[in-house]
């Protein structure tokens, strides 16, 4: 077991990138992920990778694609704003099947918004990055050994299935240090066939493209990308569940919202409540079967988010309306307390006991 | 909530230190592998403006990192004093910089300590370490962890380029525990 | 070809042109720069470790016409793509085709930018002064005056402002080590163009640094005229905008590469001289 080392969670993401295999990062300056983009400014060098501080977030995803095309592991972060730069080349990466690593330190919006912890890119990164049909697999974590795990996982889910995976974090895990075991430097990298590393006369030319004038091509194609999405819903979903075995109100929260809920559940039980958290790691795939098999006990669900309420969309699709859905969120920076939470699971309570 | 939860706000001006103060004690729980965490403020606050960090050690998994109902306060200016003596649960404990503030806390259902944290740095050649000090201070009146730990926690938390640092540190935390 | 072979070939597809139909209109001059392309990576031997980056515009199906390994790329984000590809494998050679829209408009940024860099790519820029893929709209080159869908009354340079003279504009940066203007309207010229495009592959392999070639050109189509006609209107209007030439070599100004150049004209600034030339 490797020590434990206290890190920010915005410079694990890019240690654990590094160790991944991750050598190509491209990058625009943004707050909350700035320590991110500093580490690999000093890292990539010493490792023999690249650093490259492009011109904008739209020329940073670019490059992210001509490296992926060429074969790399590749990585970029921004926060929400400059995610929503870069929605056109994950479109792109999606429809040219690239893996890549694309990292979200989200801060309040809409438009410049504030530089504050938030997760109202939920929508964005699980319902249209861009134009056209496509998913990514997106991981929530909300711890930094999370952090540090799930990116290392991500650039693998990537490279397997061939898409873009998003690491959606927001300003408060960027920011904080916890205890982290960082995980082993990976050196067997898959190989990559399809990319377009120069053909050297030995096989067919490689073309990296998400252009088919034929109708009937780009919907066979759409159909089998669709299909692969099935496989990934099958067998990619987690999710943590605490406290949930006997609960009659499940708390529905994610990231750094569901550090909050925690606490809040735990006061819950303190007072006798039967309450537990339902915490969703990916977002897409949503852990649906995690929630149906809370129905069968639960008599309601509160979902907690440092939005105006998206999540809570899917919640409510995997309950199918069999129990009420309720939601309690802050946004704009505000960091719901627990004690807000705790209110709000216990006039929930009341609610459903009637 | 575990008994043995410490959950501290550090607080005052940017430039004093009080991540790093933060960061010592982070490193504290992580020597005696407790569950850690420590986020500080960010933003354009904190060029020059008011900056503070939230670090809780405990003993079970930490739930918000940023923390509302403290049980430690260090305080290192007036502002910061005004803004988080109330949050501070009963029972919990207040140090403030005598030099940097105005007016002593008024709670009655916390310990406080008023303690010329900056002056005595200043008067036995610590010129900037008022933070360690109160850090010092904090350890004697709540044990946070094994003394020895606190040495170390120094040792690991002041960069490499800074290692001439490490003694000055060392001194300081011995005058806040003197204190 | 056998040596016995009585019959000599004197002119043939080049290998790295893939035997298929291009979708060029008739007199386009897009089919003669896409033969000059292939033409040099076949004569510098280099089709199997080549990456072509082709971009939105007529020659978006570019890479179905090449041979080499390539890459379909966003609506001016070509520079941007060749970077990633050219950073991720070095040794490779890279470039990028593209048109007055894609380049000068929506990628600006990504050409200043790669030019700035001095990115060791190749940028082949075809100005023809208009959005030919899309039926004929005003583009960034478009001259003053000039009927386009867009610019039913003429370009009105008092509110559509002035044509980007791209190679100028390139020609003050530090990164560029090779900057040439060119046509294919005539034999003469064609083998000019030629010579440009070997030489921005050259430097390439050479390791002198970004090298960029504008070949001025025509849009019989949308500019409603038969080719001969159009070669006629840019000789006529287009060249004296856009004089042909060479507006940046620095091996020909007796540098070794754009690096030594860039130090040589920043020698005043102390800290751009630091370590010398790199």
């Amino acid at each position: 077991m490797a020590e434990k080392v206290l890190m920010k969670g915005n410079e694990v993401l890019a240690e654990s990138a590094i160790r991944a295999g991750c050598r190509f990062f491209f990058g625009y300056p943004i707050t909350p992920q700035t320590e991110l983009s500093a580490y690999m400014a000093k890292r990539m060098p010493k490792e023999g990778g690249t650093f490259l501080q492009a011109e904008s977030e739209i020329a940073a995803i670019n490059m992210v694609y001509g490296a992926s095309a060429s074969g790399a592991r590749v990585m970029t972060s921004s926060s929400s704003p400059g995610i929503s730069l870069k929605s056109e080349g994950v479109s792109y990466l999606a429809g040219a099947d690239l893996p890549a690593v694309i990292i979200n330190v989200m801060r309040g919006g809409p438009g410049l918004g504030s530089i504050q912890p938030s997760q109202s890119d939920y929508w964005q990164a699980t319902r249209a990055l861009g134009h056209g049909d496509f998913q990514m697999v997106v991981y929530a974590p909300s711890t930094v050994q999370e952090m540090a795990d799930y990116v290392y996982r991500a650039f693998d889910i990537a490279d397997k299935y061939r898409m873009p995976c998003m690491i959606m974090a927001d300003g408060m895990l960027g920011q904080m240090m916890e205890p982290v075991e960082l995980r082993e430097r990976k050196t067997d990298l898959p190989a990559k066939p399809w990319a377009t590393t120069g053909h050297q006369h030995k096989r067919e030319h490689n073309v990296a493209n998400s252009l088919y004038l034929t109708a009937e091509e780009l919907d066979r194609l759409n159909h089998e990308r669709f299909e692969r999405y099935e496989e990934i819903k099958a067998t990619e979903q987690l999710s943590e569940q605490y406290l949930c075995e006997d609960a009659d109100i499940v708390v529905v929260a994610f990231g750094a919202s569901a550090r909050i809920a925690r606490n809040a559940v735990r006061a819950a039980r303190e007072q006798g409540v039967k309450v537990g958290l339902l915490r969703p790691i990916t977002l897409w795939p949503f852990p649906v079967d995690a929630v149906r098999a809370t129905i069968p006990q639960a008599k309601g669900y509160l979902c907690v988010e440092m939005n105006m309420g998206q999540m809570v969309e899917d919640v409510r699709l995997a309950v199918e309306g069999q129990a009420p859905v309720e939601f309690f969120g802050r946004t704009g920076g505000v960091i719901p307390t627990p004690n807000e939470v705790l209110e709000n699971i216990i006039a929930l309570n009341e609610k459903v006991g009637e | 909530m575990s008994n043995n939860e410490m959950r501290l706000i550090l607080a005052g001006f940017g430039g004093q230190g009080l991540l790093f103060g933060g960061k010592v004690i982070a490193y504290a729980g992580l020597i005696e592998d407790r569950e850690v965490s420590w986020l500080p403020s960010y933003g354009p606050e904190m060029r020059g403006g008011t900056a503070n960090c939230s670090v809780t050690l405990s003993d079970e998994p930490i739930g918000s990192p940023l923390i509302t109902d403290p049980t430690a306060l260090i305080i290192m200016n007036q502002p910061s004093l005004d803004k988080f003596e109330d949050t501070v649960v009963p029972g919990g404990i207040i140090i403030v910089d005598s030099a940097l503030t105005n007016t002593p806390p008024s709670r009655t259902d916390v310990s406080s300590f008023t303690i010329p944290a900056t002056t005595s740095a200043e008067e036995a050649g610590l010129k900037g370490l008022a933070n360690i000090v109160c850090v010092g201070k904090l350890w004697n009146e709540l044990h946070f962890c094994e003394r020895e730990t606190l040495d170390a926690a120094i040792r690991k938390a002041v960069p490499a380029r800074k290692a001439d640092m490490v003694d000055k540190n060392l001194a300081a935390l011995e005058l806040g525990i003197s204190l | 070809m056998s040596e016995t072979n009585a019959e000599k070939i004197v002119f043939k597809r080049p290998d790295s042109l893939l035997p298929v139909i291009t979708n060029y209109c008739p007199g386009c001059p897009h089919g003669i720069v896409n033969r000059l392309v292939a033409e040099t990576m076949d004569e510098l031997g280099i089709e199997g470790k080549t990456v072509g980056v082709c971009p939105v515009g007529c020659s978006v199906m570019a890479y179905k016409f090449f041979g080499c390994d390539m890459i379909e790329a966003a609506h001016g984000r070509a520079p941007a793509v060749a970077t990633g590809a050219k950073r991720v494998n070095p040794d490779n050679v890279v470039f990028a085709y593209q048109g007055d829209g894609d380049l000068a408009s929506i990628g600006m940024a990504e050409t200043v930018h790669a030019a700035t860099r001095g990115e060791h790519i190749s940028v082949i820029f075809i100005n023809n002064a208009i959005y030919g893929m899309t039926g004929g709209q005003m583009a960034p080159t478009s001259l003053p005056n000039q009927v386009t869908q867009t610019s039913p009354y003429g370009r009105q340079v008092s509110s559509a402002g002035y044509p980007v003279r791209v190679c100028e504009l390139l020609a003050t940066l530090d990164g560029p080590a090779y900057i040439e203007r060119v046509c294919v309207d005539t034999p003469a010229h064609v083998r000019q163009a030629k010579k440009a495009i070997r030489k921005a592959f050259q430097n390439q392999i050479d390791g002198i640094g970004y090298s960029f070639i504008e070949v001025v050109s025509t849009c019989p189509t949308n500019w409603g005229m038969t080719p001969q006609d159009a070669f006629a209107w840019m000789r006529e209007n287009m060249l004296p905008y856009y004089p042909l030439g060479v507006y940046r070599d620095v091996v020909a100004d007796g540098y070794a590469n754009a690096a030594e150049a860039a130090a040589a004209r920043a020698a005043d600034c102390p800290i751009a001289t630091q370590g010398g030339a790199r």
